[in-house]
Parts: structure tokens; sequence; C-alpha cells
């Protein structure tokens, strides 16, 4: 193996591109930002330099990039962005190893597979709505005190902990080539009510992706949250479940949790075989 | 009257317990939060969720002790009914936590497994890894969710709130807020609004807090009549890693699972800390508080972290400070399925594994303990009554205040694992009250009477918008530059030591920026997704709470909590012979005695209109548990102890007599 060049990752200034877009439907250009070096950077701290400088690399005048970001602990799931043709949060994006990766630039680049709202901002409501869509909860009867939940062995717990690690990033469904992009324009005249519905019924019937398969596992795995197991076979069953998956293991590859979501694609896709053959019988 | 509906502010643990909770009883609520709710800050909390249990019941334990404990910790700074009736409910809501499917750590006999954390002896924190919070927030989440698919939730993410809209009788009747993609602002009628918007972090420029933490929202109330109470108590947390973004958190639960604090004896030893034979290494907290060892509470670990690198000099490296927390010595499968989350953090933005090499860490601001000023009505029993209207509210009638943006729960300083909890607790609690209070109504918000009061608010709100929009050009300030400015004066002045010379010089300063932040001109003009105005704006409504954190602090000449005063200590005793030691410990009592006379009171900032506040004083209720000296590590503690008792004793005897 050849050590890293670590000369070549310590430069005076490294440039940032970063695709831009003032709005939805509008163009996209690239915009170049040039950064002075320092150590311990990462793709947040790169932003917030550029949101002070608010000028490119040829010093024209430019408007801050827009982006997401909240906890910087890689635990809110809100700041996934396209680095280095990489999906990753950019948070935990740090600048020496990105510098090393590929020396002098750094490119950043919106999510694809959500509509931009601007610059690196996308709309990642339809990730929310498929948690809808499969149930995502445990019925429980009513909020009073009635004991403690479920008794549960270590091994269980230990099977679901890591699947409710899911921070709905969306990782996993930018790397998915099942998973593609759905982006309405607002029709003349078409109310806010109206112009929603459309869109909850493009979602709808739009592939659920890796995140909520794996999150429908996990409340099939809770005792109280099986109860409504049924309910979430028909949502795994119907159009864009998980029959629509090509495993193609990029999700797994991608996701920043280290969540073992092929292997909840493929318990989804047992479960739903199951169910089918008791729904047959039962006819 | 047409139908009614609450607004909840804010989208963490406190706000979604209360959504949920209100959503049961039927209510229709409008949730509206600056970031999708699951983005919520709450995610970050790693450690656990305290209560008393089955366990440690058969140890003695019992939840007056909790009560106990965290009043003490909190140096009896907090009124005692609302945290009595936390305390009280914490068992139930552990269990609820469990049925709504939280994967708490269990035992290999399948309970639910237990920690010990800083400021108690008893294993009373259940947690879920070292991701509790974002275990908790997503169960809470999934059951707004639950109630948004069945109609009684709307949700406004992406929203940011501008302030309450108040009736001619200060009652609130809505809010203003602004969408952060589209820029549109429009009024929220409601009947009651919930605020559940978090600490204020920012303004300290870097801290554990999320950017969402600005303050904002508390700010825009107080500026509307709201009270805000104990400013100045601003937990800083003793373990966090250095970042030039971010402060990140290291849990308490990495020393709560047996990790240790230390320096090598030598200053800046060049060795690897694997080769510094153990009586080399100087672990402080163990030397200094043999009962509570690594384990005591907060504040004290700061200011000993804080002490030992900056007075003795023996931070782990020089040109940074930091002490090593070592968790090297445990068993890594255990460390894993104990402090995995925790660890990959470390490991993820250090690149040094904490498994194999000792952690460097350094203490971070984390915590408003102040708030919203907020009402309770107690029971004769010393609890809250529970479904009164007035429990949280602030002193604008209909305006809420739950979780960590009141003031209620946690004194002085807060102990570990006890935030999640007051937060689910008022989250829960209120709901009831709240639906009380607005069906006792005799006119609802969405009257046509009240039409012209919301179009005047939000014309206001839209004036003040389009006039920032228009501050455009070279020649006006830098809002970035000054919010960075703003964070390192209020670090130098008000964190883990305070003098009151700094206070001063900080109070000019920061009024001098809060003057130049008038004057910010935005590099962005857009009428979209305009982040540089949203922003701008938070930063305004930082000066506010700044400065009553900093007026607070200048004013109480006393060391409390977290609020620590050099000038203002009381040492410990000094003869070795017992009968002058025991003098000096009856004149301790006396001095401590006349210190709680005058600073045992909340501190109570008021706003004119202009966001200037003014500090005045609220006696706080001590009738359940006496207030008594924190004595952690302090020389003669034990003969104080002993006179105090004495005195204590004698108090109890007394009314019997009369």
């Amino acid at each position: 193996m050849i050590a890293p060049n670590k000369d070549l990752a310590k430069p005076a200034t490294f440039d940032v591109r970063v695709l831009r877009q003032a709005g939805p439907g509008r163009e996209s250009k690239w915009e170049r930002f040039r950064i002075p070096y320092e150590p311990n950077l990462n793709v947040i701290s790169v932003l917030q330099k550029i949101a002070r400088m608010a000028k490119t690399a040829a010093g024209e005048k430019t408007a801050p990039v827009a982006w997401d970001c909240n906890c910087l602990e890689e635990v809110c799931g809100a700041c996934t962005m396209v680095i280095n043709g990489r999906v990753r949060q950019s948070c935990s994006a740090l600048v020496d190893r990105l510098l090393e990766e590929k020396p002098g630039e750094i490119e950043l680049r919106p999510m694809s597979k959500f509509p931009v709202l601007r610059d690196l901002v996308v709309d990642r409501q339809r990730m929310f709505r498929a948690l809808e869509r499969v149930d995502a909860w445990v019925p429980v009867d009513d909020y009073l005190d009635r004991g403690p939940g479920p008794k549960e062995s270590q091994e269980a717990q230990e099977g679901r902990y890591p699947l409710s690690e899911c921070m709905t990033c969306g990782c996993c469904l930018e790397a998915c080539p099942q998973y593609t992009k759905v982006e309405l324009t607002r029709e003349p005249g078409e109310t806010d009510d109206a112009f929603e519905a459309r869109r909850q019924a493009a979602h709808d019937g739009s592939f659920l992706g890796a995140q909520a398969i794996s999150q429908a596992v996990l409340f099939n795995d809770h005792g109280t949250g099986k109860m409504l197991g049924d309910e979430r076979m028909e949502a795994l069953m119907g159009p864009g479940g998980v029959h629509a998956c090509g495993n193609s293991q990029n999700c797994v590859a991608v996701c920043p949790k280290e969540i073992p979501l092929t292997t909840s694609i493929a318990r989804a896709g047992r479960q739903v075989t199951v169910y089918s053959i008791k729904k047959f019988f039962d006819r | 009257m047409s139908e009614q509906r609450v607004l909840v502010v804010g989208g963490g643990l406190a706000g979604l317990a209360c959504t949920m909770k209100l959503a049961e009883l039927g209510v229709k609520v409008d949730l509206m939060s600056l970031a999708p709710v699951k983005r919520s800050h709450s995610a970050c909390a790693q450690g656990g969720i305290n209560s008393v249990n089955g366990l440690t019941r058969q140890q003695g334990d019992n939840e007056w002790k909790h009560f106990d404990d965290t009043v003490y910790g909190g140096d009896f700074l907090q009124h005692q009914p609302p945290v009595k009736e936390m305390t009280e409910w914490a068992p139930r809501i552990i269990d609820l936590m469990d049925r709504l499917g939280v994967p708490f750590n269990r035992t290999q006999e399948g309970f639910r497994d237990q920690r010990r954390f800083g400021g108690t002896l008893y294993k009373r924190t259940a947690f879920a890894g070292a991701t509790t919070g974002q275990q908790l927030l997503y169960g809470l989440d999934e059951q707004v969710r639950r109630r948004k698919a069945e109609g009684l939730v709307s949700m406004y993410e992406g929203w940011d709130f501008l302030g309450p809209v108040v009736d001619d009788q200060g009652r609130c009747r809505g809010a203003v807020a602004q969408n952060l993609v589209t820029m549109q602002i429009r009024t929220f009628k409601a009947d009651a609004v919930v605020v559940a918007s978090g600490g204020c972090g920012l303004l300290y420029g870097r801290s554990t807090m999320s950017m969402a933490c600005n303050g904002s929202a508390v700010s825009r109330c107080v500026q509307s009549g709201a009270k805000y109470g104990n400013g100045e108590f601003i937990q800083v947390h003793p373990t966090a890693i250095p970042g030039a973004d971010k402060l990140r958190l290291m849990s308490e639960s990495a020393r709560g699972e047996g990790g240790r604090v230390w320096v090598p004896r030598t200053p800046q030893d060049s060795r690897a800390a694997a080769d510094i034979p153990d009586d080399e290494r100087y672990y402080f907290l163990e030397e200094r508080y043999p009962e509570y060892g690594n384990l005591v509470p907060r504040d004290i670990a700061t200011r000993e972290i804080f002490d030992v690198c900056v007075n003795d000099g023996l931070s782990v490296e020089s040109g940074k400070q930091c002490v090593y927390l070592d968790l090297t010595h445990i068993e890594r499968s255990e460390l894993d399925r104990k402090l995995g989350g925790i660890l990959n953090i470390y490991e993820k933005f250090t690149g040094e594994n904490p498994r194999d090499f000792p952690m460097k860490i350094f203490p971070a601001v984390h915590y408003s303990m102040g708030g919203m000023w907020a009402d309770y009505v107690r029971t004769a029993e010393g609890g809250l009554d529970p479904g009164n209207p007035v429990n949280q509210q602030t002193h604008v009638p209909g305006l809420y205040a739950i979780g960590e943006c009141d003031y209620h729960y946690h004194g002085g300083n807060r102990l570990g694992a006890n935030s999640l909890l007051s937060c689910i607790f008022t989250g829960l609690f209120v709901a009831p009250g709240v639906k009380a209070g607005i069906e006792s109504l005799g006119a609802g918000a969405t009257d046509e009477q009240f039409d012209t009061l919301h179009q005047k608010t939000l014309a206001a709100k839209q004036a003040e918008h389009d006039a920032l929009l228009k501050q455009a050009g070279d020649d006006g300030e830098n809002p970035y530059e000054i919010h960075h400015l703003l964070g390192e004066e209020m670090t130098k002045a008000a964190t883990v030591v305070r003098r009151n010379d700094q206070i001063e010089a900080a109070l000019g300063v920061v009024n001098d920026l809060g003057e130049r932040a008038k004057r910010c001109s935005l590099s962005d003009t857009d009428a979209w997704t305009n982040q540089n105005v949203v922003f701008t704006k938070s930063l305004r409504d930082m000066f506010p709470l700044a400065k009553a954190l900093l007026k607070g602090a200048l004013a109480r000449d006393e060391c409390r909590g977290a609020h620590f005063k050099p000038d203002f200590t009381m040492p410990g005793l000094t003869s070795e012979e017992p009968a002058e030691r025991r003098r000096q410990a009856e004149s301790w009592c006396d001095a401590f005695e006349e210190k709680n006379k005058k600073w045992l009171k909340s501190t109570i900032a008021t706003f004119d209109d202009a966001g200037e506040p003014t500090i005045s004083y609220e006696e706080v209720d001590t009738s359940l548990i006496p207030p008594r000296p924190r004595l952690y590590g302090l020389v003669g503690a034990e003969m104080i102890e002993e006179v105090w008792k004495e005195r204590q004793a004698v108090k109890e005897a007394e009314p019997a007599a009369v």
C-alpha cells in the first residue's frame, strides 16, 4: 500500500465546487469557492465559511449556499448530501480525508432522488410518508399507566436496536437504483390541499425503499407492534412494496449507521411470502 | 364557538409528548418545528432517563430520594412541588416508553437494564445503548405520526415561530410563523400555544446543542410579555470533544460504565497514555471525591477538569485544554454493547479509536437550566394539581412553556438523565390542563373578533421581514461574524468560572454587538429559502436572552450549582483542633444561612419593548425538603454536616414546643 501523501493533503487553500439551484425546477449551475486550509475541518465548517464569505473563487459576489443541518453529530439525519460522488452526512465528512481521496478539490451536490428546494436542500417528505404507509408505530391502547411493555430478551433487543437507529437521512435511497425521483410541479390554480393530495398519491404508488421496509420489520419484531403485522404486510405486498427491490445491495453499503438493511429486506420478503400463503389458504 | 385548536412549537421530546397526549384527549393540534421533528435536538441525548425502579427500591430507594437527589443536585433552587410530581411520574413514564417500543437495554433475564449516573448512588437510569434520546424521540415521533394519520395532528415542519399573537386582554390567541422554504408569513389561530423550543446553546457560539437551539422562540415570547427565570444557570457538561464547528457531547454514561478521568502527573507528558504507569497518573476525581469518584455531579466534575487544566497546568496537550477519559481497561464487547453509539461518534470525528486510546475531552456548554417562567398549582401533599390549566403557563395566559425552555425542574444544576424525564413529563402532564383551559374560554381564537388582531400582528412581522431584506450591500455588518463574537464573549465571561469585572465588560461588548446586529446587511436577498434572513432574525433575538443571562450572573454574588464565582466561595475548615473546628463549622453554617436568606431565590427577568431585561427575584418553595449545604469534597464536610443536622433537629422540634 502506498502511504497517502501528507503534504498533498495540507495545501494553503483548497476549492469547493457546489452544484447550485435557486429553486425547484430552476436550472442548476456549478459554483467554485476557495477556502483557506485549516486542520480538522469538516464539510459543515466549510459551508459556514462560505456563508461568511459569500464570494466565489473568482471573487464574484454570490448568495451563501443553502444547506440543511442540525445536530452535527451524525444522529439527526439532516445534513445528507453527495460529497465527492458519494452520499453521506456532511458533518462527519472530514476535509483532511476528502483531500486525501481527491487532492485540491471537494465536490458537493444535492441528493438526486429528492426534489431540490434550494442548492443542497432537498425535500425528503416522501420518506416520512413512507413510514405512514407501513404503520411504523406500536399501536398502544392509550398513554395511561399500564405497567411495562412486553418482556424482551437481550438477543431480541440487540436485533431491534440497530434498526431503530435509522435517522431517515436517505443515503440508502440515494444509492438505490430502484428508487427514482418523484417531482411534481404545481398546476395553475391548484390549491395547497389538492397539490398535497396529488403528491401523496404519487408517493404512495412509488417504491418504499430500504428505510421504510426496515422500519416495518422493526415493528413486526416488537411484541405489541406485530399486532399490526397484517396491515404492514399489505403495504409491503402492494405497489412499490418489497418486490420492487432489485437486490443491488447499494443501500447497506452507504448506510452511515451500518443498519443491516439487506437483512431487513430479505426478512420482509420472507414475511410477505408466508403472509400471502396464509392469506391464500384463509380465503 | 368554532373548533378549538392548540399550537405546539417544537418537536423534541416535550413537544411530541404534549402533542400525542393532546391528540389522545381529542384536541386538534398543529405541531410546528424548525426541522422535521425526527431531527430535533432531543435525538442527541445519549446516556439515559432516570426513575426509581424495582431494583433500586429493594436497595432502599424511592421516589422521595429521587426528588431529594434532584433538588440537592440543583442546589435547592427549584420550587419543590413540580420536581416531586416529576419524580413520582418517572417510573410510569419509563414503562410507557417501554410500551411504545423503545429498545431499552435488557438484562439476561429480559428485564430493562439500568446504569448509574452522576449525583446518585443508585442504578436509576434506563438506557437504550448510548442513543437513548434518539430512541425516545423516535418512540414519541411514531405516536405523533400515528395521530397525524388519524387526522388529529397537522404538521408544520420547516416553520420558524416568529412570536405569539396576544390580544388586548393579554391572552395568547395564536402565533405568527414563517415558512423556511417559501418564506411565506402567516398566522396560526390557536386557543393555547405550548412552546417546547429547547435550550439556547447558540448564545455561546459553539456548544453541545444543535443548530436549531438558538433561543429565538423563547426570546420572541419574552419580548411579548413572558418572563424568564434563572437565566444565568447554564450547565457546562464536563466531557465533550472540542471541534471547530461544534463541541460534541461525550455522555456521562462513559463514566457511568466505568470510564476514568485522569491526567499525567508530569505536565504534558510526551509518552503515549498506555505507557504511563498507574502511579504517574493523577485520577483527580477519584482522589478528591472518594465516595462519588468519577460520578460526581456535573458542575463539580466540570470545575475540577477546568481547575486541573487551567490552574494546575496539567492539560494533556500543551496547545489545547483537555484531560483523558479512559475506557481502555473495559472489555471491548462490553463497550460496544453499552456505549457503541458514542464511541463511534468519537472515532468518526477525531479519527482515533477510544477502545484503544483514552479520549481527550474538555467541558462544553450543554444545557440551560433556566427558561421561561411558568406557573403551577400545588396540592396539599406538595405535588401538582393535575389537569389544572395554570400548570406550566407563562405570564401570558394561554402561552405555555415545557421542556428545556421552562425554568422549573433543574434549579442551579441538572442531574444527568433528568432532562429526558423532565421533557416527557412536562409534555404529558401539561396536556389535560391545556385542554381544560381552552374548554373554559368564553371566546375561541378563530372567532371573527380576533381577525383584525391576527392581521395586524402578521402585517408587523411582514414589515420587519421586508425591511431586513432591503438591508443589502457591502457596508453593513455580517451576522455570522457578530454571532461568532457574541459566542466568544459569552464563553469567556459566563461559563465555568465567573468574575464580576469580566461579566461587566461582557455586558458592554454584548450591548455593542446588539447595536451592530441591527445594522446587519444580508448577502442573500432572495425571497425563497433564504437562510441568511432567518439566521439574522434569530441572531437579533439572542441579545435579550444573553443580556438577561449576564445581568443575572452579575447580580448573583454567590456560588450555586453551575454558577461559580471564586470571589464568593465558602472555604472549608482550617483548624485541626476539635473545639475550634466546631466553632468554625458553626460560623460556616451561620454564613450559609445568611447566604441562603439573600440568594436562595429565582432570578426573574422582565423585558421592555427594546428587549432590555430588568432583574428581580422570586422566593423558592422549599417547604418539602429544607435546603442543606452541598458539601462535595469540602474540607471539614463531616463537621459542618453534623452541626447542620443538629440545627435542623432543633428547628424541627420548635413547632411542637409551641
